[in-house]
C-alpha cells in the first residue's frame, strides 16, 4: 500500500475553464510524486461547519514539478467546491492523498483502448491518456460547453458527444462511438452512473474488459467509515460481505465485479 | 502530571478513545495516528455474523455535523477475531470491542465469543438509529435496557459499557436502568436521529431516509446529557458527541466523563486524536492540574 500524505498544498493557478468548471493547480510536497492516474485527493474546507473532505480526482500529475491539477464542478452556493473556486495563487489548501488505486494501465498493452469520460468524470481521463502508451481513442461526453479539449487533442484522436448537440455527436458517449463507427478491445471510463451502467452492458455485449471509476458520498476517504461502498458480485475479502470500499479498493473497478 | 484514568478496573494511559464506527479497527487510521498514544481504540460494531449494512448514500454533510446511516456493516465476529484483534494487539493501547446484534441472543453470542480474546472491555451498542432490528430498539425502554444489560453481564468476562441513545425523553432513566442491570460503565451519546432532503430533486439524501447526526453541532447536547447522567449514576461515563479538539474533550470531562471518545472529528483531520491527547496535556500544564482525575465532574456554578 502506497503511503498517503496530509499536506497544505500551495495554489499555483485557478481558472474557470467552462461555466462552473474550475481548474486548480497545486504545488505539493509528496503527493504528486506518489500519485497515479485514476487516484484522488481529499480536499478539506477551511469552514469549520464543513466537516467532510471533498474527494476530487487527479486531472494532471506532474511528478517533476510536484504539481497536481484538479478540475472540478462547483456544486452550488456556499458549498465546499465554491470555497475552493475562490482560492487564489499562493493560498494554501489542506489535502490528503493520493487515495484509492489508479487505472490498471498495463491491461491495455497491445490492445486498442477506449478512454471514455462523461461530465466531471472527464478530468481523470486526461492523466490516463498521457500515461497510456497503447493505441487509444478518447470519447468525451459533455453536457454543453467543452473543456480540456486542447489537452486531450494533444494525446490523440478525440471524439465528442454533447447532450445539446452543440458539438460532436448529439447524445452520449455511446452515441458518439456508434456515430463514428468506433471499436476497441478494452474500456477505461469515468463518469455518471448511468453512463457507467451503459458501458458495462456494452462491454458485456462486446466481450470487452471494462474498467470504471466510481463515485459515492464519502466521509473518511481512507477506508475506515464504510460510507462509500458499492455492491460487488463476489464476497469481498475485507468486508466479508458483497461490498467493496470505493475509496480504498476503488475507485476503479472491473465492471464485471460491481453491480450498478 | 498524571493523565491516566481508571475505567472500572481498566487503566487507560489517557482518557482519549475513538468513537465506534468512525475508526474501523484502527488499521486505516494507523497511517496518521500513533495508536500507542491513545487511551483506547473502540472498534466498529461487530455482530455474530457479517452484516451488509444499508444501501448508499450512507452519509450526508449538514451544517456543523453529518448524518450517517451505514447500518452497522461488519465482517462478523469470526473474521474480526482472526484479523482485527491481532492487529490491535500490536499496539500499547486498550482494546474495546463494540458489539451489535439483532436480538439478545446475538449480543450474547458475540460477548461469549470474545470471552477468551485479549480484549479489555466491551461496549454494547443498544443505540444505533440506523438498523431495523436490534440497535436502538433495546435502548429506548428502561426495562429493555436493564434486561439486556443483565443478560450480557451474565456471559461477559470483560467489563461492560452500555452505549446509550440520546433519542429518548430522559437519558438518566436509561442510565439508571443500565446501572440496575449491572453495567460497569456507560458510553454516551450515540447519534441523534436526523434527516436531510435534497430540495432540487425533492428526495431524501440518505437511502435510509433518516441517519444519525454527529459532529460539533450536537456537542452541547452531549455535554448536557453527560452532566445529567453523571448526577444520576455512580458508574463511570465515557463522554462523546461532537468532540473536535482538546477544549471539547476537557468540557466533557468537566461535565462528568472519566474518558472521552472522538468520532466525526477523525474525518475532518485523521490525526486529530493524537492532537487531542497533546492538547489535554497542554491544558493541564496551563492550569497546573497534576492529575486528570481532578477534572472529572469538576464543573461548578459561576
Amino acid at each position: 500500500m502506497a503511503e498517503k500524505y496530509q499536506e497544505n498544498a500551495i495554489v499555483l493557478e485557478q481558472k474557470e475553464i467552462a461555466s462552473g468548471i474550475f481548474r486548480l493547480v497545486l504545488q505539493t510536497k509528496e503527493i504528486a510524486a506518489q500519485a497515479k492516474a485514476g487516484q484522488f485527493v481529499s480536499v478539506y474546507s477551511k469552514d469549520p461547519s464543513k466537516l467532510l473532505p471533498r474527494p476530487i480526482s487527479l486531472c494532471e500529475i506532474n511528478k517533476t514539478k510536484g504539481t497536481l491539477t484538479l478540475v472540478y464542478r462547483v456544486t452550488g452556493e456556499n458549498t465546499g467546491t465554491e470555497e475552493f473556486s475562490r482560492l487564489q495563487k499562493d493560498d494554501t489548501v489542506r489535502i490528503l492523498g493520493p487515495l484509492g488505486n489508479g487505472f490498471p494501465i498495463d491491461a491495455a498493452e497491445g490492445k486498442k483502448a477506449f478512454l471514455i469520460g462523461g461530465g466531471i468524470g472527464i478530468p481523470p481521463i486526461l492523466q490516463l491518456a498521457r500515461e497510456m502508451k497503447a493505441d487509444k481513442q478518447m470519447v468525451l461526453g459533455f453536457r454543453d460547453s467543452l473543456f480540456l479539449m486542447d489537452e486531450f487533442q494533444a494525446e490523440g484522436q478525440v471524439y465528442v458527444a454533447t447532450e445539446d448537440g452543440s458539438a460532436g455527436t448529439k447524445g452520449n458517449v455511446l452515441d458518439a462511438i456508434r456515430a463514428n463507427g468506433l471499436s476497441a478491445d478494452i474500456i477505461y471510463a469515468c463518469g455518471p452512473t448511468p453512463m457507467l451502467r451503459a458501458l458495462k452492458a456494452y462491454a458485456e455485449e462486446h466481450e470487452m474488459v471494462c474498467y470504471i471509476s466510481m463515485e459515492e458520498r464519502m466521509a473518511c476517504g481512507i477506508g475506515a467509515c464504510l460510507a462509500c461502498v458499492c455492491k460487488t458480485t463476489d464476497k469481498d475479502a475485507h468486508s466479508n460481505v458483497n461490498n467493496k470500499r470505493i475509496c480504498k479498493e476503488g475507485p476503479v473497478f472491473d465492471a464485471r465485479e460491481v453491480e450498478l | 502530571m498524571n493523565t491516566s484514568v481508571n475505567l472500572c478496573g481498566v487503566t487507560l494511559k489517557n482518557p482519549v478513545m475513538t468513537a465506534s464506527g468512525t475508526f474501523g479497527s484502527g488499521e486505516e487510521f494507523s497511517e496518521f495516528v500513533d495508536l500507542n498514544k491513545l487511551g483506547a481504540v473502540v472498534t466498529k460494531g461487530v455482530a455474530n455474523v457479517p452484516w451488509p449494512g444499508n444501501p448508499t448514500p450512507r452519509v450526508a454533510e449538514v451544517y456543523g455535523g453529518m448524518l450517517n446511516a451505514v447500518g452497522l456493516q461488519n465482517p462478523g465476529i469470526d473474521l474480526f477475531c482472526k484479523r482485527d484483534i491481532p492487529f490491535l494487539k500490536k499496539y500499547d493501547t486498550r482494546i474495546i470491542v463494540n458489539v451489535c446484534g439483532r436480538s439478545t441472543a446475538d449480543y450474547c453470542e458475540v460477548v461469549e465469543r470474545l470471552a477468551d480474546e485479549p480484549v479489555d472491555m466491551l461496549e454494547i451498542n443498544i443505540s444505533c438509529p440506523n438498523v431495523k432490528e436490534g440497535g436502538i430498539a433495546f435502548g429506548q425502554d428502561p426495562k429493555a435496557v436493564e434486561a439486556i444489560t443483565n443478560e450480557v453481564k451474565k456471559v461477559a468476562k470483560q467489563p461492560v459499557i452500555m452505549k446509550l441513545s440520546p433519542n429518548v425523553t430522559d437519558i438518566t432513566e436509561m442510565a439508571k436502568a443500565a446501572e440496575a442491570g449491572g453495567t460497569d460503565a456507560l458510553s454516551l451519546i450515540n447519534t441523534i436521529t436526523g434527516m436531510k432532503i435534497d430540495i432540487n430533486r425533492r428526495c431524501f439524501v440518505l437511502a435510509n431516509k433518516t441517519g444519525g447526526m454527529s459532529g460539533p453541532a450536537i456537542h452541547p447536547v452531549a455535554v448536557r446529557m453527560v452532566y445529567q447522567t453523571a448526577q444520576a449514576v455512580k458508574v463511570p461515563i465515557i463522554g462523546m458527541g461532537g468532540i473536535m479538539n482538546a477544549e471539547d474533550a476537557i468540557e466533557m470531562i468537566l461535565a462528568g466523563a472519566t474518558a472521552v471518545s472522538v468520532g466525526t472529528a477523525n474525518f475532518t483531520d485523521p490525526s486529530v486524536t493524537e492532537k487531542i491527547v497533546t492538547g489535554i496535556e497542554d491544558y493541564m500544564r496551563k492550569f497546573q492540574v497534576n492529575d486528570i482525575k481532578e477534572l472529572v465532574g469538576a464543573v461548578h456554578e459561576r
